[in-house]
């Protein structure tokens, strides 16, 4: 790890699990994920329904590019009954006490547990994300969110926001595909226990586990229209969050789609939550415990192959630990396990679309162009699928296009500091500001830079640790609300003066 | 750690030598390593436990583990009779299977040393002595080095020496230091040779994970063979985490200074899948180089009848039970 003298040092020797000991495959079976029907329709009212047209979309595996199911592209009209299923359950949701609301929260939960499995290895094979993954961090933190919220149901007056908060009505929710059911629960959980009902659009490319999940409101005999699930594409999305008719707009994508969704309904009574992008910095000082410092770099970026909104994209190093720093990060790289998502040694799976691995393809290319230095560990990549190896750029400066534009990929900008002024300066010089990482044994450095970082979350000595109960959200382009917390119930809530 | 590279190497102690000219350069290097979090370190090891071992690897990781055992009895019951029966298991551990690898070690305390010795003549399983006042190591020095040097006398091909856990976690490094210095001295034998020496924190005593990673380049610069976590005689012995923490350790002494130090957990690990998860860690954060008895040990003794159980089934493709195996 020490720079030492040339002589008596061994060199950096990626410790590659691939000699000795090599492990065998050890697949789970893509059989637990449960039948997958070979076309889908929405659910609406309780039920699945065919769409008023005829135009449908095809889900691949993205570890293979086999076609697992065609869907549904919903139209205005699909989108006008949902909304109308929706409004008409609202009126008995919401005025069901919160203890019998949180019961079917429970219920819901509880069968998010049961079926874990199933939904793992669904989510993996629609995702393309590591099972390891799914089984481990998602499955666990849908039903932690479930439980969490079903908690607040009967609690509302007690949240903060005055006696007697109202829900909103019906809310529109738009969803992306890099973590589909976990953010369905983000989206449903609070809405569902604040009393308001839900119309949800699930991402073209993963539309697999929202349908699940309709199934598994069924089974918990949720009352037909409290969710209701329409997929499609963008226009699909695009006339949810337009219809009249909703209360609520909640969207997590794209800083793009989501300054259209705030343009779309500027000067409408909707209420809108918007979580963005983020080119997080994770920033390490030169007492930060070096090893675990190391771990967080790669989970903070390589995790759910960098398609994480809040990932450490940018490594803000302190100039005097560099060296150090990156032959460890390197070693450590050559030991990620990258290929099928359904072997449970798998670290890093599929990326997710072909679209998606052009845009990093060519955001790479674009860092080598303006000069950065680009490594990657060697790693046989499957033939068939969308792959992209874990990728570290050296030598990057503020001015790349790779420390400024959201990549979404396994692909870390690592930039230098010398001074915690100067780490707080380039940490906060982005559009963005959704998390930041600080690593360092300094408890008062922690505290001084926390308040200085214009992120909505600030992990110190650790990244990307996700909990219901705390608040998650951006600053400046990464959106505004939060979701998880008391403050996630906020946004669904009417917390304006009682009208008398 | 740039200090490091000040160091010529080569010299004893692998170029850190001067490290330890004074109470005050020993306690400077010491506390100016890396800290370590506490929860990124034991959610690293968690991570690596979930490794799933299977088939072919499975296969290749328990005989590996078998032949990495050093099989233990440290009972004050211990008697040339349970001896002889243990090092009858080390040389043989599956008589239905003639295959199974040989254990690396025997490890008793020093008076047994020569009736293990003489049981496994002629064999290449090295006879490993617990000494200086094991488990705890409270006795003066003069008693711990004649402890020492009587089991190398007896024949031990291997000391594992306790420190002194009051000394250290009073801040006397220095002298946990020349302690190890001087047993080191004491294992070597009239003809040159020396027994190796592995050096034992009981890490459930050094309690944070900041002291052992002192004291893991506390012992490796005073000339340890190998860096033990615990003496399996108190409440918490070795874990995954304290064990990811010395391999690290053992990882950047040698990116240092160039020399090699062995590990070896101790105590609590019981079943394959401990091990498995073990032998992962040492996988991935040291790779090939650690993959040999000659680098990594398991202290243990019932691990071994769970190897072989494990091992007859994936041999027959049948369930195993205890009464398949031998009670040693």
């Amino acid at each position: 790890m020490a720079k030492t003298d040339k002589k008596t040092a061994q060199p950096v020797q990626p410790a590659k699990p691939s000699g000795l000991f090599e492990y065998a495959p050890a697949p789970e079976s893509p059989a637990a994920a449960g039948e997958i029907a070979t076309s889908y329709g929405h659910f609406i009212g309780g039920r699945f329904v065919d769409s008023s047209g005829s135009e449908a979309l095809k889900t691949v595996n993205p570890a293979t590019e086999q076609v697992l199911a065609e869907f549904a592209q919903g139209t205005e009209e699909d989108v006008d009954r949902a909304v109308a299923a929706a409004r008409k359950a609202f009126a008995g949701w919401s005025s069901l006490p919160g203890s019998e609301r949180a019961k079917y929260l429970f219920r819901i939960a509880r069968i998010v547990q049961e079926r874990s499995r199933e939904l793992a290895v669904l989510e993996s094979i629609d995702n393309g994300k590591p099972i390891r993954e799914t089984r481990d961090v998602d499955l666990p933190l849908v039903a932690a969110h479930f439980f969490y919220y079903a908690g607040w149901a009967d609690k509302l007056d007690f949240a903060g926001f005055g006696p007697n908060p109202r829900p909103l009505g019906v809310a529109a929710q738009v969803i992306p595909w890099n973590f589909p059911l976990l953010m369905l629960a983000w989206k449903v959980a609070p809405a569902l226990a604040t009393g308001n009902t839900v119309v949800l659009k699930p991402a073209e490319t993963t539309p697999l586990t929202a349908l699940r999940f309709a199934e598994i409101c069924r089974q918990a005999g949720l009352p037909d229209g409290v969710v209701n699930i329409v997929t499609g594409d963008g226009r699909t999305g695009a006339a949810l969050t337009a219809h009249p008719d909703v209360n609520k707009v909640a969207f997590t994508g794209s800083t793009p789609v989501g300054r259209a969704i705030a343009k779309q309904i500027a000067g409408t009574r909707k209420k809108l939550s918007l979580e963005l992008g983020g080119k997080a910095a994770n920033i390490v000082f030169d007492d930060a415990p070096l090893d675990q410092a190391v771990e967080g770099i790669v989970n903070g970026i390589f995790f759910n192959q960098g398609h994480v909104c809040c990932a450490g994209s940018r490594l803000l190093v302190q100039e005097s630990i560099q060296d150090e720093l990156l032959d460890a990060l390197k070693r450590r790289m050559g030991t990620l396990r990258v290929g099928d998502p359904l072997d449970k040694n798998t670290d890093i799976g599929a990326i997710n679309s072909a679209a998606q691995l052009a845009r990093i393809t060519e955001l790479a290319a674009a860092g080598e162009q303006e000069g950065a230095e680009r490594w990657a560990p060697e790693c046989e990549l499957p033939g068939a699928g969308y792959w992209f190896r874990p990728t570290l750029f050296t030598g990057v400066s503020q001015a790349h296009r790779i420390a400024r534009e959201e990549i979404f990929g396994p692909v870390l900008s690592v930039l230098t500091f010398r001074t915690p002024a100067e780490a707080v300066e380039k940490a906060n010089n982005t559009p963005f500001g959704l998390s930041a990482g600080i690593w360092t044994e300094k408890g008062s450095r922690i505290l001084w830079m926390a308040n200085r970082l214009r992120a909505g979350v600030v992990w110190a000595n650790t990244f990307n640790k996700f909990d219901p109960t705390s608040p998650f959200g951006g600053y400046k382009e990464s959106g505004y609300g939060r979701e998880g917390g008391r403050h996630g119930l906020e946004p669904y809530l009417n917390v304006e003066a009682l009208d008398v | 750690m740039s200090t490091l590279a000040a160091n010529a190497p080569g010299a004893p102690g692998g170029g850190l030598a001067d490290v330890a000219a004074s109470e005050a350069t020993l306690r400077r290097f010491l506390h100016g390593l890396p800290g370590v979090d506490q929860v990124g370190l034991e959610a690293r090891a968690a991570t690596l436990g979930t490794r799933s071992i299977k088939t072919t690897a499975k296969a290749f990781a328990i005989d590996l583990a078998i032949s990495m055992i050093d099989l233990t009895t440290l009972e004050g019951a211990d008697t040339v009779g349970k001896v002889r029966s243990l090092c009858a298991k080390g040389l043989n551990p599956d008589p239905t299977d003639r295959t199974a690898p040989q254990v690396a070690a025997i490890c008793v305390y020093p008076d047994m040393v020569e009736t293990a010795k003489t049981a496994l003549r002629g064999s290449d399983i090295q006879v490993a002595s617990v000494a200086t006042a094991f488990p705890s190591g409270r006795a003066g020095m003069p008693v711990k080095l004649a402890d020492t040097a009587e089991a190398v006398a007896a024949g031990a091909d291997e000391i594992d020496m306790v420190i002194d856990r009051g000394a250290f976690l009073s801040g006397r490094y220095l002298e946990v230091f020349e302690e190890i210095r001087a047993v080191k001295e004491a294992c070597r034998r009239p003809d040159g040779s020396s027994a190796h020496l592995k050096v034992i924190f009981e890490t459930g005593e050094l309690q944070t994970y900041d002291n052992v990673r002192r004291a893991s380049w506390l012992a490796m610069i005073a000339g340890a063979d190998f860096i033990k976590t615990s003496t399996g005689k108190v409440a918490v012995n070795a874990t995954p985490p304290v064990t990811l923490l010395m391999l690290e350790a053992v990882r950047d002494f040698r990116a240092a200074t160039g020399t090699q130090v062995g590990v070896k957990p101790a105590g609590g690990i019981r079943t394959t899948k401990d091990a498995m998860k073990y032998l992962v860690m040492v996988n991935e954060t040291l790779g090939d180089d650690w993959l040999s008895p000659h680098w990594f040990r398991f202290g243990a003794s019932s691990l071994l009848n769970d190897l072989l159980m494990q091992r007859q089934k994936l041999r027959t493709g049948r369930y195993s039970g205890p009464d398949y195996v031998t009670v040693d």
